[in-house]
């Protein structure tokens, strides 16, 4: 249990410092963005709306530093993430909340997948090296050196158009109202596949290149001859000896990778029209929306912190060695 | 004259293939007799491991077996070679007749499953179809057989003293029965205390049970003691085999003589090698001749220019030097 | 790295893509910018990448961008690599909380999110610049490489020849120098060479979605206006298909170093798994014996 808690000291750590970076980041922008939407809105901002955006930007001049770092914590702790720009005058925590479904479900579900399918394929290839196996790797790596959102494009161009299956954009199709019904489910999985087929096809190879790698590196250690000279089946020595141990060091690279990957996944959004937290994001910087940007930030290293206390309770499950039995 | 159990016939085994190849093994014979100890001694780098993975084909690469057949003789009257046996035969051959302990327990063991999983694993795989409760009641008793409580059974390795694992190590071994069980250095990384205790252990078992052992160590004091028969190994060959009480007593080869002169003192530091002076040679540029000419003292002028044969110099004594005529088969 | 076929085509790659870094510009047939009647032109003789919507060559927005990619690679890469040299090796050799303390500052860089945070970063910023850009990225990614670092400081640390200069009372600073760098080499440059790969991506999206040196042209820039002109919509594939190709050559000849690298710290991953022919399979050693009879 004491690793998990001091992974969690760590997590709150984290946090801390994504929310003081958020803090002081905004005051590198030039001029004053608020008086410039004030004048664009032309007075129909609440005084409220305008005292919640200067704690955000820092701009309150007249408190002191210290004083505005716990104004800007404490309107963080109710939610408040001031009002965007582009979408006004609803507050970026509703626009977030609009997005942030849409990119768990194409994103983090896709991302899942993605290390379970590379991780099993890699775990093949490292095994059965020196045999055909092998001439997967040139292509993994070029793919995996794709960004994802190029990617992206060329599937719209190849597998899109008039009579195709795939839509070229949207999450779901135009004039139907999001609920459970079969109609949007099958219509949100239509225009989910494309998506989700990119962000695969390029993570997947990722996983692949180090799973072989750590298994090559595996299969001579001691206990993989071992089991050999014990004559189990192949499968099993592979399975349970090789692969079993190899996936330790992928599952903590998922994590520490997690940061990295999200980022360039997010953008395959972008190029499908896809209305989640990296659609937003680009709206976002197109239109200096900082509220907007910084409060995706958050959100965006709040899940990853999420998935990577996932992936420690997994490691913790997996290797009996972080356990510490009484 | 003894019943044989394995026969090594011309075995060699290197690394690599073509102009780097390093060839670690040459042209070595070895005869298991049923039930006795075989002891394999020798600096380390001498190839003593090589030569227990090569004629098991355990071998990591970029190892490869060259040459020689190595003749098991099964129960029946039968015998195979192992370096030509399909796979699937000698995945069932292993460990229900040859088992063997690999050098370092430490890694031995699959660190992220539970010992009794380990061991169930052997018994799975060669019986399919015991009842699982038979499997663990044979787990236990097997952890009896080497003296760890039963207890530690769903221990995982790391939760274990490395004494304790190399018993685990050596329980699983005798899991199946087997009749040749080859034990690669199996107490250097323990204490001295741990060691002995260990090594009793196996005499015993092995008194009860039967088994042959080829005991590999680079400790032949070890070996003076533990063992029926030793063979000595100098840079990929086997420069002598006898008797134990008779190497010890007049030993031929004056390696292993060297070797007999170093022995650490029973209590105290060890001394290295303080008999032969030099070190062993880099395999890819052997010397000519008896490769141990140039740190041997009483060389003559033919050392350096041909190679002595392992043969027959007296009764039971095989020995190659030029100090020794012999016989060549 | 005699023997490493494939280290040599990376670098190889490398060594172009730095040469057209340089006289790129210089060989462009067209000015990058410069308008002309051919709009949206399919790739012919006179543009051989075809043209924009505005008649720009697509041709001469790749090699002239290459400048600028090669540029952001290579500062960012130089950037993340001191900082994580001296915040791992730092964090490594310090025992106690210092070293703690330096070891959390990585894992937490590590963790959050990069691209986001360089997006907000550089959008906050009164100006963007190749070099803002480049440094931005390069003072978030230096992370992964310092915790590498860390962990190889620490086990070097414990060798004996390390304690060995410590006992006889070497100053840290020579100990660090000239026992333990020189040890990290390897490391570093694998370390180097990821981060450079990273910051290339890492601009080309950053200019994909619209941050971007003002006026200048890098392969994310045409891929920017590639997607706002609706590229894909016109069937204009030579819009976006070089710039992509071009990240993905790159991309592969930094792997293929990478590789190289890998391979000459990893031996396991280095031992060939066939030689001439003979499959190398663990478990079951090759036998090869020429039966005389
Ligand atoms: N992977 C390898 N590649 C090349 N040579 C090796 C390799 N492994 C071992 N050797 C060489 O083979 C020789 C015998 O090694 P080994 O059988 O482990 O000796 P021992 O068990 O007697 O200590 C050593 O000289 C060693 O240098
Ligand atoms: S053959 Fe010659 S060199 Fe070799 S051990 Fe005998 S005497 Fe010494
Ligand atoms: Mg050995």
């Amino acid at each position: 249990m004491s690793y998990l808690l001091k992974r969690l000291g760590f997590y709150l750590l984290t946090v801390w410092a994504a929310v003081t970076i958020n803090f002081f980041v905004p005051r590198m922008i030039p001029g004053d963005p608020v008086q410039a939407l004030i004048t664009k809105q032309r007075g129909q901002m609440t005084s409220e709306a305008v005292r919640s955006l200067y704690v955000l930007f820092g701009l309150d001049k007249d408190e002191s530093l210290a004083s505005q770092y716990f104004s800007y914590l404490g309107q963080l702790l109710r939610g408040d993430l001031g009002m965007s720009f582009t979408f006004f005058p609803s507050p970026v925590a509703d626009v977030i909340g609009d997005g942030l479904p849409w990119t768990v479900g194409l994103v983090g579900i896709t991302t899942v997948i993605g290390f379970f399918l590379g991780t099993a394929a890699g775990a093949v290839v490292g095994w059965r090296r020196g045999t055909w196996a092998d001439s997967l790797i040139p292509v993994t790596t070029f793919v995996s050196s794709i960004p994802y959102f190029w990617l992206g494009l060329v599937a719209i161009a190849l597998l899109t158009g008039p009579g195709s299956f795939f839509p070229a954009s949207g999450a779901y199709e135009i004039g139907l109202v999001p609920n459970w019904d079969w109609q949007f489910i099958g219509s949100t999985v239509q225009h989910g596949l494309l998506p989700a087929f990119t962000i695969l096809v390029s993570s997947v190879s990722g996983w692949i290149l180090s799973m072989r790698n750590m298994m090559v590196t595996v299969s001579s250690d001691d206990y993989v001859t071992v089991a050999h000279a014990k004559g189990l089946p192949e499968r099993r020595v592979m399975l349970a000896y090789a692969a079993r141990n190899a996936l330790l060091p992928n599952v903590s690279g998922f994590a520490l990778a997690l940061g990295f990957i999200v980022g360039g996944t997010l953008l395959v959004e972008i190029v499908f029209s896809y209305p989640g937290l990296g659609l937003q994001l680009f709206q976002a910087v197109g239109a200096k929306d900082y509220p907007l940007l910084q409060g995706i930030f958050l959100i965006i290293t709040l899940s990853v912190l999420l998935a990577n206390l996932l992936a420690d309770v997994a490691y913790l499950a997996l290797d009996p060695r972080t356990r510490r039995e009484a | 004259m003894k019943e044989r159990i394995l026969d090594v016939r011309g075995l060699n085994v290197g690394y690599g293939l073509g102009d780097d190849a390093v060839r670690a093994v040459r042209d070595v014979d070895l005869t298991l007799h049923k039930g006795e100890v075989l002891g394999l001694a020798g600096e380390s780098g001498s190839g003593k491991s090589t030569l227990a993975y090569g004629m098991t084909r355990l071998l990591p690469p970029p190892g490869v077996v060259t040459g020689g057949e190595v003749l098991y003789h099964l129960e029946d009257g039968s015998s195979v070679d192992l370096l030509r046996l399909p796979d699937a035969d000698l995945r069932r051959l292993r460990w229900s007749e040859i088992a063997i302990v690999f050098q370092g327990a430490i890694n031995s063991l699959n660190p992220v499953q539970r010992i009794s999983t380990q061991l169930v694993d052997v018994l799975k795989a060669h019986s399919p179809r015991t009842p699982h409760r038979l499997r663990q009641d044979r787990a236990r008793e097997l952890l009896t057989l080497v003296g760890i409580a039963t207890d530690r059974l769903h221990s995982y390795p790391h939760q274990l003293s490395g004494g304790m694992r190399q018993r685990v190590m050596i329980a699983m071994a005798l899991a199946l029965q087997p009749r040749v069980v080859i034990m690669d250095e199996p107490t250097t990384a323990l204490d001295v205390v741990v060691q002995r205790q260990i090594l009793r252990t196996l005499v015993d078992l092995r008194e009860r049970l039967g088994f042959s052992v080829v005991f590999i160590t680079h400790d032949l004091s070890l070996l003076v003691e533990f063992s029926d028969r030793i063979a000595i190994m100098y840079a990929g060959r086997v420069v002598e085999e006898a008797q134990s009480a008779d190497l010890y007593r007049t030993p031929l080869h004056p390696y292993s003589d060297g070797l007999l002169r170093s022995f650490p003192a029973l209590k105290g530091p060890r001394r290295d090698l303080a008999g032969i002076p030099g070190s062993p040679p880099d395999l890819r540029t052997m010397p000519t001749g008896c490769a141990f000419h140039p740190r041997c003292p009483r060389a003559l002028d033919v050392c350096d220019s041909q190679t002595p044969a392992l043969g027959q110099s007296r009764q039971n004594r095989s020995v190659a030097c030029w100090l020794h005529p012999v016989a060549v088969p | 790295m005699r023997h490493n076929r494939k280290a040599f085509i990376g670098l190889v790659a490398l060594g172009v893509f730095a040469v057209l870094a340089v006289v790129g510009p210089w060989l462009a047939p067209f000015e990058p910018s410069m308008r002309s009647n051919a709009l949206l032109q399919p790739p012919s003789s006179e543009h051989w990448f075809g043209t924009t919507h505005l008649g720009q060559d697509i041709f001469s927005q790749v090699l002239a961008g290459t400048r600028s990619v090669v540029f952001v690679g290579a500062v960012a890469g130089i950037v993340a690599t001191v900082l994580s040299v001296l915040v791992g090796v730092t964090a490594g050799y310090l025992s106690g909380s210092a070293g703690e303390g330096l070891s959390a500052l990585s894992n937490v860089f590590l963790v959050i999110p990069a691209l986001p945070l360089i997006v907000i970063i550089t959008s906050s910023l009164p100006e963007t610049s190749n070099l803002t850009i480049a440094l931005v990225i390069g003072l978030t990614s230096w992370a992964w490489n310092a915790r590498v670092l860390r962990a190889q400081t620490l086990s070097l640390r414990r060798r004996d020849y390390v304690e060995a200069a410590r006992a006889n009372g070497e100053s840290t600073w020579r100990i660090v120098l000239f026992e333990i760098l020189p040890n990290l080499y390897a490391v570093i440059a694998s370390g180097f060479v990821g981060t450079v790969l990273f910051a290339v991506i890492s601009e080309i999206t950053l200019a994909f979605i619209g941050v971007s040196d003002a006026g200048g042209w890098n392969w994310g820039t045409v891929l920017y206006w590639a997607q706002s002109q609706q590229a894909l919509a016109q069937g204009a594939w030579w819009w976006f298909v070089p710039a992509g190709l071009a990240i993905a050559l790159l991309g592969t000849a930094l792997s293929l170093v990478n590789f190289g690298i890998d391979e000459y710290v990893n031996p396991r991953l280095r031992t060939r798994s066939s030689l001439r022919g003979v499959h190398m399979r663990v478990g079951f050693t090759p036998v090869l014996i020429k039966e005389s009879s």
